[in-house]
């Protein structure tokens, strides 16, 4: 079964099982004063309102429409995001790749789950889970395919398998159609799935 | 170590699943396990390597049958265990049978700070990389019976150096406690055809990020 069997699986009895344990060992930690509870709220919270993809989204849209900026964050990555207020955890050596007509770039982790959390959030399951970490990088098209994704004939692919702690961030084609845009409105057509390389920006139409 | 993380190339787990609005925790546990997870690495002062040795040092089925966050909670639980932090008795009991050890403790108003510093594995170096941007090199093909970042799919094959990151902390010696040993990090690609044979995508290219001690002339 792999890990994302495993969310989809209504097996209530492990589940409980496990949520019994996690109760049971947060009991002993908060006892023993090894964890402070607001401290595990402030991590919770952080993750699920102030670090995810719109990070992400403000860079790339900050790229499009800016050459001098685009060029910074291609040439050294990680002190571009700063200038966005963005760093930290899992984002401590990021290394920014752009798609062209030509090359189409693809990030996994087939070892566990690197991603760049300061700029993406946390990974989404899928990511996390066996059929992606084990095909992207022998299967790319046929992952896109999964997610409804064709490439035009002859687009060369990159896979980038993060090994190591060096952190990578798809830079997605500007859609046509989107100049004049404010950054604003170019973020809402940045996707989660276009900075890992699993999709494409939107076009304008479809953020209408 | 050959275990069950290491996935690249396998065959048989199906197609990718993707959710539409997936939210970041599918459950209330899973929220606790991450914030445990996060907050425990202040008293256990274990580092990132040891964390991922801790979750894929088990059996195969084991880690293959666990979901994502099951395998954070093993990770924790071995990981106190094995400090004197928490005993699984405790954990079965739900309640504290061994005295506290007097360790740091990670209060909410330093978590900010903290996320931010993040801990960055890039090290000051004064020693002159291996390789340049071009040079061909061979992966070795070595098992070794710990943590190892080296991907099996990689393992013998010959690829190119196309990024250099400076020395970083290798985590094969710091995951087993035996210091950081930094060694410069290149980013190495592969055509797709050299790792998956002649019916591998010829318009593929797959880069690993590789330590030095990985790598051999070519």
């Amino acid at each position: 079964m792999t890990d994302h069997d495993h969310h989809h699986d209504h097996d209530h009895s492990e589940l409980s099982e496990t949520e019994l344990r996690v109760r049971a060992l947060e009991s002993v930690l908060t006892e023993k004063g090894y964890v402070d509870p607001a401290a595990l709220d402030e991590l919770i919270q952080t993750y699920e309102t102030k670090v995810g993809p719109r990070n992400g989204a403000r860079v790339i849209a900050r790229a499009w429409n800016d050459p001098a900026y685009r060029a910074r964050l291609l040439a050294d990555a990680t002190p571009a995001i700063l200038e966005l207020g963005y760093a930290g955890r899992q984002g401590e050596h990021i290394v920014a790749v752009e798609n062209t007509p030509q090359l189409h770039n693809m990030v996994v982790c087939t070892l566990c789950s690197c991603y760049p959390w300061s700029v993406l959030g946390l990974p989404p399951v899928w990511y996390k889970a066996a059929p992606y970490r084990s095909r992207a990088v022998k299967d790319p098209r046929g992952v896109l395919d999964d997610f409804g994704v064709a490439l035009p004939e002859g687009t060369k692919i990159k896979v980038w398998d993060s090994t190591a702690e060096i952190r990578y961030l798809v830079v997605p084609m500007r859609p046509d159609g989107t100049a004049g845009m404010s950054e604003e409105q170019l973020a809402e057509l940045v996707t989660r799935d276009s900075m890992i390389g699993t999709g494409l920006a939107r076009q304008p139409a479809e953020a209408a | 170590m050959d275990g069950a993380q290491d996935m690249g190339g396998v065959a048989g787990f199906g197609p990718v699943q993707p959710e539409p609005n997936e939210p970041v925790f599918h459950a209330e546990w899973e929220r606790r396990v991450f914030a445990l997870t996060m907050a425990m690495s202040r008293p256990g002062q274990w580092n990132i390597d040891m964390s991922r040795f801790a979750r894929e040092n088990r059996p195969k089925p084991d880690y293959l049958s666990k979901s994502y966050f099951q395998i954070w909670l093993a990770g924790i639980e071995k990981l106190m265990a094995e400090r004197g932090l928490v005993a699984p008795e405790e954990i079965e009991a739900g309640k504290a049978l061994l005295p506290r050890r007097d360790v740091p403790v990670l209060k909410a108003d330093e978590v900010a700070a903290v996320l931010r510093r993040g801990g960055p594995s890039v090290r000051e170096t004064t020693q002159p990389a291996r390789f340049a941007v071009g040079d061909r090199v061979r992966m070795k093909t070595i098992d070794p019976p710990t943590h190892t970042r080296l991907p099996r799919y990689v393992r013998g094959h010959l690829g190119v150096i196309e990024l250099l990151h400076g020395t970083h902390v290798f985590p094969d010696s710091n995951a087993m406690g035996k210091g950081e040993d930094p060694q410069w990090l290149y980013t190495v690609g592969f055509d797709g055809r050299e790792l998956w044979g002649e019916d591998g995508d010829p318009a593929l290219t797959v880069s690993v990020d590789a330590w030095d001690s990985y790598l051999e002339p070519a």
